[in-house]
């Protein structure tokens, strides 16, 4: 019997610290048995639980692309136990991961569409792993706005992808921070709701916007996108919860009757109004 | 204590009524004829759902921990001298609270009640001297005294040490009640002996921790077993990870104590946790001479120092 | 299914037979209560019980279970990997269950072995296991079963119901599994229908309590969590995981590391919506953080969530446990009226 709990075995191939307050790094795993790469097919917008053999498993948004092969990769924020603990593991370390877990942004519905991508902070993960995807079947979708912003420049995640993209003019990048002392930058100043306003395409039946990001950017964005005109089942969230199982078995990250592990992490805001308010 | 109900309410309800608090802690009627449910009264109107018998054995210091309201509360004697330990430990402030004193004759214990006849427990009257348990079919009339909680029966605070009114005269105390008979009874145990007795003692626990919850004392934001980094319990049912879990909590409550039983009480499988409480309780009284919680500025004896303690526990 | 006879002395030598294919649990007496255990060789269970004080779910749940074995010593082959723990189970029976108990197995059920996925744990202990209803004659005051579609003569979840009657049992053989448990005990005496639907009628007769849950489908799951009833309905609850963990359906857990040395366990062990850790996020963040919050979560999750999820009833069994064992009264019938009634 598959057992659900398992986690593939991975070989830590790579680590990268991506921010200057060095409380984010990406781990670049590779798994030892070729096969399961394989069996581990995800979409993006999907999470996996690192299993860090010891300390226990995280849930955490896959930040590679379903096209990019030969490894997989998270950007993990420092916060509890097991997260302190990984930070401090090293390359060629072994641990597992387990999954891919959740749904995915609804890619079936965005094909063919105009699609804003707004993140803020590390919440670009799953993002980082849309738009990866979306470059490389670039013909599926119409315009692509991106909007994305830290505090300051060396917050920003991925940073010389992000220039990369905005170079490569195939989507229309609109990176923020909130300020920056940087004579030398050349991008907005501003928080993402007020770059939100002056950049996001007008909103139509065609046009989906994917949000990601603390709550205080969540809930100044929100009205933007309302008076934008976005119907709420255009706009797309991604939640986070405490999770264990990842599975919707062990019964602690739901919403009303739905698993934010299992139903979501992906929910259209009309869809998130419908469930109670937690 | 027959009697007090009707008292109760009419204080509870000149308080409400003259915005002297803004809520009253007490008792309500349950669904089970040996519990009392701990409510919380905002209308003078709903006053009329207080009770008090002899089922009402919850500490009610316990649902007063970190609260910013002006509260009336109503204690017995264990209670009051909890409230007092909570006024020490900050919990609460006294000009926060009218504390309307309940002079207590024991409460009684649910186990004791049930073992007395075959069927089950339907009904329960406290006549002041007996008791009258009725099952559907069967009826027995039992002496008050011997269906007392066992903290109850050795109480020598029956009233409260501290209030605003009380609701009746204070009650008589008891005097040379032979406190510790079954302490010392563990006591003279050999090591080996004792680790089995805490083995046996502790064998049902199920980690629910209703012990802790319902004890006045344990208010810690994160309790020792939940902590996680770093990580000092397991969180299984081994029984060495149990016996962790009870053995600290006992230490943590030394000198906090005031063998309310709550924690007794609330166990679900029936556990005398206060074997352990109680052996604290006899240490400090016998090193430090130390009663918890009789007043609310004297500072119990392990988070203090006098010139004078005892060291002979230094070797 | 067919009705048979099991005389007292047929079922203690039946046992006996039994004991060679199945690990046997049943009712035991320690101190005031009884508790489900595994019986040893010619230890009968004490069917003289109205309920074990825990529900019987453990048998196949157990509170702590480890599901993996890893090493941490980076000199041994497969240092750091997964390795599932050997769960072999034996087949077992457990012997007088009551009929409530067994029917949280079905709901249990509904959670563990879904479309989706599959709890190999709990799936493979479940399948192993035989249970051996005991019909109930004395309900207790706070048994609610006959409002919850079931009933003290319920035969669902088992694979065989025992009715007690003088000198022995009359006993209902449901399922396949109960025909090879009656068959390896030698148990082959016509029985008597009409005898269990007399004793039927009787014992449902004495089930007094109910619980209101009628209009709760048709409430709207978002009213119901703001409506204002909840902080005095939770006033008093102390959050300690008695009623979970006495509950026959309650079914969440949590996954522990726990290492010694070099050596080290992934386990799980049973969790409770009641603790404010349950839900505690790494930033801090928790999304229940007061305590009826948490009282709210359980109750929505047993009478509506489940209800909505699964269209089959709510989650319980009404065998009245967290009532008994709450310690401070705090009653499920009476929420669940409030909810039934409740208008936004």
């Amino acid at each position: 019997m598959l057992n659900p709990y398992e986690p593939y075995p991975v070989r830590i191939d790579e680590i990268i610290t991506e921010t200057e307050d060095r409380v984010l790094k990406t781990f670049k795993f590779v798994f030892l048995n070729p096969e399961d790469e394989e069996k581990f097919s995800y979409k993006a917008g999907q999470f996996a639980e690192l299993s860090v053999t010891g300390q226990g498993e995280i849930p955490i948004g896959i930040a590679s692309s379903p096209t990019e092969k030969g490894f997989i990769k998270f950007t993990v924020n420092k916060t509890g136990k097991v997260t302190n603990y990984l930070h401090q593991m090293k390359e060629g370390d072994i641990m597992g991961v387990r999954g891919p877990l959740g749904n995915s942004y609804p890619w079936e519905t965005l094909e063919g569409k105009n699609v804003v991508i707004i993140g803020g902070g590390f919440a670009f993960t799953t993002l980082r792993s849309s738009i990866v995807h979306m470059l490389a079947n670039r013909d599926k979708f119409k315009e692509i706005h991106v909007i994305y912003g830290a505090r300051s420049p060396g917050l920003l995640l991925y940073r010389e992808e992000l220039m990369a993209w905005e170079a490569e003019g195939d989507i229309k990048m609109h990176i923020t921070v909130d300020a920056t002392d940087d004579p030398d930058w050349k991008y907005n100043v501003g928080f993402v709701p007020t770059i939100t306003e002056e950049k996001a395409p007008p909103a139509d039946d065609d046009t989906y916007a994917i949000v990601c990001g603390p709550p205080v950017m969540i809930r100044f964005t929100q009205p933007v996108l309302d008076n934008l005109g976005y119907a709420h089942d255009h706009i797309i969230n991604s939640l986070e919860k405490r999770m264990k199982c990842g599975i919707g078995i062990c019964g602690r990250c739901n919403i009303g009757d739905q698993f934010v592990c299992k139903d979501g992490p992906v929910f259209t805001l009309e869809q998130l109004n419908s469930m109670p308010g937690e | 204590m027959l009697g007090y109900a009707e008292k109760i309410k009419e204080i509870a309800k000149g308080l409400l009524k003259d915005e002297k608090v803004e809520m009253i802690i007490g008792f309500r009627e349950g669904s089970d004829p040996m519990k009392k449910e701990p409510c919380l009264i905002k209308n003078p109107e709903d006053v009329e759902s207080l009770v008090w018998d002899s089922t009402c054995c919850m500490n009610l210091a316990n649902y007063l921990t970190n609260r910013t309201e002006k509260i009336g509360v109503l204690a017995k004697g264990c209670d009051s001298r909890n409230i007092n330990t909570h006024i020490i430990e900050n919990k609460i402030g006294r000009e926060q609270l009218y504390i309307i004193g309940v002079p207590c004759t024991g409460m009684i214990d649910r186990i004791k009640v049930a073992g007395k006849i075959v069927e089950e427990v339907i009904e329960v009257t406290d006549n002041g001297e007996h008791v009258v348990i009725k099952g559907a079919k069967q009826e027995e009339t039992v002496e008050r005294r011997e269906l007392l909680q066992e903290n109850c029966r050795t109480c020598t605070h029956r009233n409260p040490v501290i209030y605003d009114e009380l609701v009746a005269d204070p009650v008589e105390e008891q005097k040379d009640v032979s406190k510790y008979e079954d302490v010392e009874r563990i006591e003279a145990m050999s090591g080996e002996e004792r680790w089995q007795y805490f083995d046996e003692l502790l064998s049902p626990c199920i980690r629910c921790y209703a012990c802790r919850n319902a004890c006045p004392l344990c208010y810690c934001p994160e309790c020792f077993v939940d902590e996680s980094r770093p990580q000092w319990v397991g969180k299984s049912n081994d029984s060495t990870d149990t016996k962790v879990f009870h053995l600290l909590r006992a230490f943590h409550c030394a000198g906090r104590c005031t063998d309310c039983g709550s924690c007794e009480q609330a166990c679900p499988m029936d556990i005398k946790v206060r074997m352990l409480t109680k052996k604290l309780n006899k240490d400090c009284f016998d090193m430090y001479g130390w009663e918890t919680g009789l007043t609310p500025d004297q500072r119990p004896p392990l988070d203090t120092f006098k010139p004078d303690d005892k060291e002979d526990f230094i070797k | 299914m067919k009705v048979i006879k099991i005389d007292q002395k047929d079922w203690d030598e039946g046992l006996g037979k039994l004991y060679d294919e199945f690990r046997l649990f049943g009712p035991v007496k320690n101190g005031d209560i009884h508790q489900f255990q595994p019986l040893t060789k010619g230890e009968l269970p004490d069917l003289n019980f109205s309920n074990t004080r825990l529900s019987v779910k453990s048998a196949v749940y157990p509170q702590s279970q480890v599901m993996f074995e890893y090493n941490l010593d980076e000199k041994q082959e497969g240092h750091h990997i997964m390795k599932p723990a050997s769960f072999d189970y034996p087949a077992r029976a457990l012997l007088g269950v009551r009929p409530c108990d067994a029917a949280g197995f079905l709901i249990a059920k509904k959670n563990f072995d879904n479309p989706d996925y599959r709890d190999p744990y709990w799936c493979e202990s479940y399948e192993k296991t035989t249970l051996v209803g005991l019909a109930c004659d004395s309900p207790s005051t706070n048994c609610f079963c006959t409002s919850v579609e079931l009933g003290p003569y319920s035969e669902q979840g088992l694979d065989v119901l025992l009715v007690a009657v003088d000198g022995g049992f009359q006993a209902k053989v449901i399922t396949e599994k109960g025909e090879a448990l009656v068959t390896k005990a030698g148990w082959d005496k016509n029985g008597d229908e009409k005898v269990i639907e007399h004793q039927r009628e009787k014992a449902e007769k004495r089930v007094n309590s109910a619980i209101e849950t009628d209009k709760l489908a048709e409430k709207s799951s978002k009213d119901l969590f703001d409506a204002p009833f909840w902080e005095d309905m939770a006033f008093a609850c102390l959050n300690c995981g008695t009623c979970t963990y006495s509950c026959p359906t309650c079914w969440c857990f949590d996954i522990q590391d726990e290492n010694q040395e070099d050596q080290g366990i992934r386990m799980r062990n049973w969790d409770s919506c009641m603790s404010p850790l349950f839900t505690l996020e790494g930033s801090g963040h928790n999304p229940r953080p007061l305590k009826f919050h948490r009282v709210r979560q359980r109750f929505m999750h047993k009478l509506k969530y489940y209800l909505d999820k699964y269209e089959d009833g709510i989650m319980c069994v009404g065998c009245g446990r967290c009532i008994n064992l709450c310690p401070v009264n705090i009653d499920i019938r009476k929420i669940s009226s409030k909810m039934n009634n409740y208008q936004p």
